[in-house]
């Protein structure tokens, strides 16, 4: 977008935008990701596609006004279909020094920098270790800056509401979202109706947010600071209804939907963990399901307990993030061993040891490939968008029960908080989960296999007559007794690893997408689906020829796949990691793929990988084909 | 809270101590104290009037926990330390199962240490078997958790143990556990009572049993055991009788303010009276009996505490109950369309 500057006022006008990024920057106590929720659900709720990226500091609440204290939550919404939170905000909400400085740098010239100049006096200033005013030495100027006194404003805004001085302050992130809406032609009535249900039982903050709200907005309209109105027009949609979700939440759902499809039980065992512990809590809410959460000691215990409860016959479900992965890994060893169903939900974060537990990367697959003792093959699955999550996790207890193995999912802290909107499933259109319990002691032993799958039956403790003991201890071929054969050893081994191969069976062929006759193949994985299509998408428009695909099957692999790598001549492979799935493509497939790799705890902006399809296109024209 | 009685089940097949044999050779050395408890506890089994079916021994790692190999019910041999985190995911899946675990002083009080403790504090109906030997056997002889202080037959301290040990019944209370007992591996009649009593208790049990290691820690609760000391060195429990030990039935237990002492009945007027009366429901009585043994005073065997009180297992379908009353059976439709749904033609 790019209106002119107030300065040159003219009579107002309304302008038709494609696509509009916004971030909202403060104190983490300013309410910021609230704020960008409500634009969010407003937005969605008028009917365009959107993306968001919140992103949280480490500490819960950092110093007031400290650059680590900073919080952010950017959403690109349009009219067209996005994938992305947008690589560069068109629009910065600053609620202070510190928000501004962390975020001035990731815009673009003569974007729109809205601040509240009410909190940029002498000690906001020192907080955030600036030596001069950033309002004043020039470093707006080549942005086109709204200096609104914000807190001000609201706080005259609510003089008939008798509630403190502090709490009435405290309104002012809705005072922004007034002047944003009133900015997008958003309509106010979600908001409002939110501080209804939010607030039912203090009226007075009712008043006191809508006061605040409708002041934004009639300030925006009032004061000519603005000399456009923006129109971002509804996305065109498949026919549906619709709703924001996000991927934790979406997870959540899959999980409670895989136990209405099977007919089982879900028992969720789980450690409190950045960014996992929203899983939890979503999942302790839905009790009249069923659902079964048992926040554990630790994170062994965590998942033990859901191998205990699958053993008796639940959906055993443990979540956590990539430290917590670390501590479980002798215990889903025992489940490879054992051969008992089990999900493990994976919010991958920032590492190695505490990283960045705020900070999304995905460095965790080969942890969930390979990060246990000896030959431990499990199923690795992983999510592409937060919508995605649901499929994915009925997809985890579908394949988990029917194999009678462990099932990873790999999501990650974008995904995790990321929202979209998400096309509603009807619990009748998803196929159901069929399982199969061993009910009778005829033909019965404990690792007996089923030819198609090559599982062993489930018995359940309390099923007379099935009365067997399993354990950590290599087990006998059929009788499952305690057996320290070489052979047998060397069998059972090749067996597991069999058994994930065969789950290759539920895993759909991969649709190449984009350019059949390009030369440059992107390979990706979970969370940078969006950005990679975007960037293909892009690349595409500038005349590149680029082909697209993506992997939710890591483990095992698509049967195409290698077909597939072989046709391209140039691999890339777009990761947050510093190559993990490049090198197993290159180990599996012998392919000279090639990796576009960052750790930033950054999701990938689209331009980077533009940037990366282009050069790579250049090399090779310059060369004819690459060797 | 009234204490709930087993179901009794007249219809149960009636087993035998057979029953609960696998076909599994055994593989504890010679002269394990772990034999005798395996024969006592299948002893006990067939009597409970429970099927067969119901029951699920989950053990760790140890020698103590090849356990569940040896008896004809259902049986997981999990990780070391972990069996009562293993064991809590059955109870909270099928509070209809019979669950027990076996686990020693290494996998129960260093390893899992954890576990345990949780696992008794939140009274999941879990019948917690420790045998204390005082010792690691599996790997071959290194110090427990539960070593005494200067011990130096161990291998990993050959110049004497320097670490403080743990009192397993002492964890036990402070870890909120309902029932706790102690026994000891060569009194079969003695153990079969408290099995007996684990059975009927619903929430977490813990029982600690002196297990001879007759490779590596021979002789480790001579005290308790040698026939010519044994009766004046143990204090046998017993709800509502006067703490009263010795061949002769002559000492006992009292209390000088806070401080237990060991008196004479008839020395200087002292009768039965003036002794401690043993109550399960006591847990501060139970603790002050938790703190004392060998040399000073005999050891208590028995039941230190029985109280009964919700389990974690009834807390939990008692909130899905009451969740499905107010909110109705989930429905995932519904459930998938609240908040703010809006429609695309």
């Amino acid at each position: 977008m790019t209106p002119q500057s107030p300065a040159e006022a003219v009579p107002r006008k309304r302008e038709v935008l494609e696509s509009v990024t916004i971030r909202f920057a403060g104190d983490s106590g300013d309410g910021v990701q609230i704020t960008g929720t409500q634009f969010t659900n407003t937005s969605a709720i008028f009917g365009n596609d959107l993306s968001t990226f919140p992103d949280f500091p480490a500490e819960i609440r950092a110093p007031a006004g400290t650059l680590p204290g900073v919080s952010g939550f950017q959403i690109q919404f349009s009219a067209k279909e996005i994938h992305t939170p947008g690589d560069q905000p068109d629009v910065l909400v600053a609620f202070n020094p510190a928000a501004l400085l962390v975020n001035i740098k990731d815009l673009a010239p003569n974007s729109v920098v809205i601040v509240n100049t009410d909190s940029f006096g002498e000690v906001d200033l020192k907080k955030a270790g600036c030596a001069t005013n950033p309002l004043e030495d020039g470093m707006l100027s080549a942005y086109q800056t709204f200096k609104i006194p914000i807190a001000d404003l609201t706080i005259k805004a609510l003089e008939p509401v008798a509630i403190t001085h502090k709490d009435k302050e405290r309104c002012k992130n809705f005072f922004a979202l007034g002047v944003l809406y009133w900015l997008y032609n958003r309509p106010m009535e979600p908001t409002l109706k939110w501080f209804q249900d939010k607030f039912k039982k203090k009226p007075e903050l009712v008043e006191a947010n809508s006061l605040a709200l409708k002041a934004g907005y009639a300030y925006a309209d009032a004061a000519e600071l603005f000399r456009s109105q923006y129109e971002v027009p509804p996305a065109k949609y498949a026919p549906g209804r619709y709703r924001n979700v996000m991927g934790n939440e979406a997870l959540a759902l899959g999980l409670v939907a895989a136990s209405k499809l099977s007919g089982l039980p879900l028992f969720y065992g789980s450690y409190p963990i950045t960014p996992a512990s929203d899983i939890l809590h979503e999942l302790s809410r839905h009790k009249n399901f069923g659902v079964i959460t048992f926040q554990a000691e630790d994170e062994i215990a965590a998942v033990t307990s859901a191998i205990g409860a699958s053993y008796a016959g639940a959906i055993g479900v443990t979540g956590t993030s990539g430290p917590g992965v670390a501590l479980k890994g002798e215990a889903i060893n025992l489940a490879v061993m054992v051969e008992l169903p089990l999900v493990i939900c994976d919010i991958q974060r920032g590492g190695p040891s505490t990283g960045l537990p705020t900070k999304t990367e995905q460095a965790d697959l080969m942890q969930a490939l390979f990060g246990r003792n000896s030959e431990s093959p499990v199923c690795v699955l992983a999510p592409a968008t937060p919508g995605d999550c649901f499929d994915v996790a009925i997809q985890a207890v579908r394949i988990a029960t029917k194999y009678m193995v462990p099932v990873f999912i790999l999501s990650d802290g974008y995904l995790a908080n990321g929202a979209e909107p998400w096309k509603l499933p009807k619990l009748a259109d998803l196929p159901k989960i069929q399982v199969k319990f061993q009910t009778s002691p005829e033909h019965f032993a404990p690792y007996l296999r089923d030819e198609v799958t090559l599982a062993r039956p489930w018995a359940l403790p309390g099923t007379p007559g099935l009365e067997h003991r399993i354990g950590g201890i290599e087990k006998s071929h059929i009788y499952g007794n305690v057996s320290y054969d070489p052979d047998n050893h060397d069998f059972m081994c090749r067996m597991r690893a069999a058994k994930i191969q065969r789950i290759v069976q539920e895993v759909p062929d991969l649709q190449v997408m984009g350019d059949e006759d390009a030369k440059i193949l992107l390979v990706g994985w979970g969370s940078p689906y969006g950005s990679i299509t975007a960037a293909v998408e892009e690349s595409r428009r500038r005349g590149i020829k680029v082909a697209q695909i993506h992997l939710r099957h890591l483990n095992p692999f698509p049967s195409n796949l290698g077909a597939i790598l072989k046709r391209y001549p140039r691999v890339l492979v777009p990761e947050l990691n510093l190559g993990q799935l490049l090198m197993v493509l290159r180990a599996k497939y012998l392919v000279d793929a090639r990796g576009l790799n960052k750790v930033q705890g950054k999701p990938f902006k689209v331009s980077e990988l533009v940037e990366a399809i282009e050069q790579e296109a250049k090399t090779l024209q310059g060369n004819g084909s690459p060797k | 809270m009234s204490p709930e009685t087993a179901p009794v089940k007249p219809a149960a097949p009636k087993y035998t101590k057979k029953d609960f044999q696998s076909d599994q050779e055994i593989r504890w050395c010679p002269g394990c104290g772990d034999y005798a408890i395996l024969n006592a506890v299948q002893q006990v089994m067939p009597t409970l009037g429970i099927d067969r079916e119901k029951f699920v021994f989950v053990s760790g790692i140890g020698c103590s926990s090849r356990f569940p190999y040896y008896m004809n019910t259902y049986g997981f041999h999990t990780i070391h330390g972990r069996a009562p985190a293993m064991a809590t995911g059955v109870k909270l899946a099928n509070p209809e199962l019979e669950v027990w675990v076996v686990t020693g002083d290494g996998d129960g009080l260093s390893i899992g240490g954890n576990h345990l403790i949780h696992a008794l504090r939140r009274n999941v109906d879990l019948k917690i078997l420790l045998f204390n030997n005082r010792i690691y056997g599996l790997t071959k002889g290194q110090y427990s958790p539960t070593t005494e202080l200067g011990k130096v037959n161990s291998k990993s301290a050959p110049f004497g143990v320097i670490d403080q040990p743990i009192n397993p019944i002492s964890l036990a209370l402070a870890a909120e556990a309902t029932f706790i007992a102690r026994s000891v591996d060569i009194y079969p009649k003695h153990l079969m009572d408290i099995v007996r009593r684990v059975a009927a208790h619903k929430g977490s049990a813990f029982v600690e049993i002196y297990q001879n290691c007759n490779v590596f820690n021979d002789k480790a609760f001579v005290q308790v055991t040698e026939k010519e000391i044994r009766d004046d060195q143990n204090l046998s429990l017993e709800h509502g009788k006067p703490l009263i030990f010795g061949k002769q039935k002559d000492k006992g237990i009292r209390l000088n303010g806070l401080r237990p002492e060991v008196v004479k009945l008839g020395e200087n007027g002292i009768t039965e009276k003036d002794l401690v009366v043993h109550d399960e429901k006591n847990a501060a009585l139970a603790y002050l009996l938790s703190r004392i043994g060998f040399p000073d005073f005999p050891t208590p065997l028995g039941i230190f505490r029985d109280e009964t009180f919700p389990t974690l297992e009834q807390r939990t379908r008692e909130q899905i109950t009451s969740a499905r009353a107010k909110l109705g059976e989930g429905d995932l439709d519904k459930l998938l369309y609240s908040g703010d749904v809006w429609e695309v033609k």
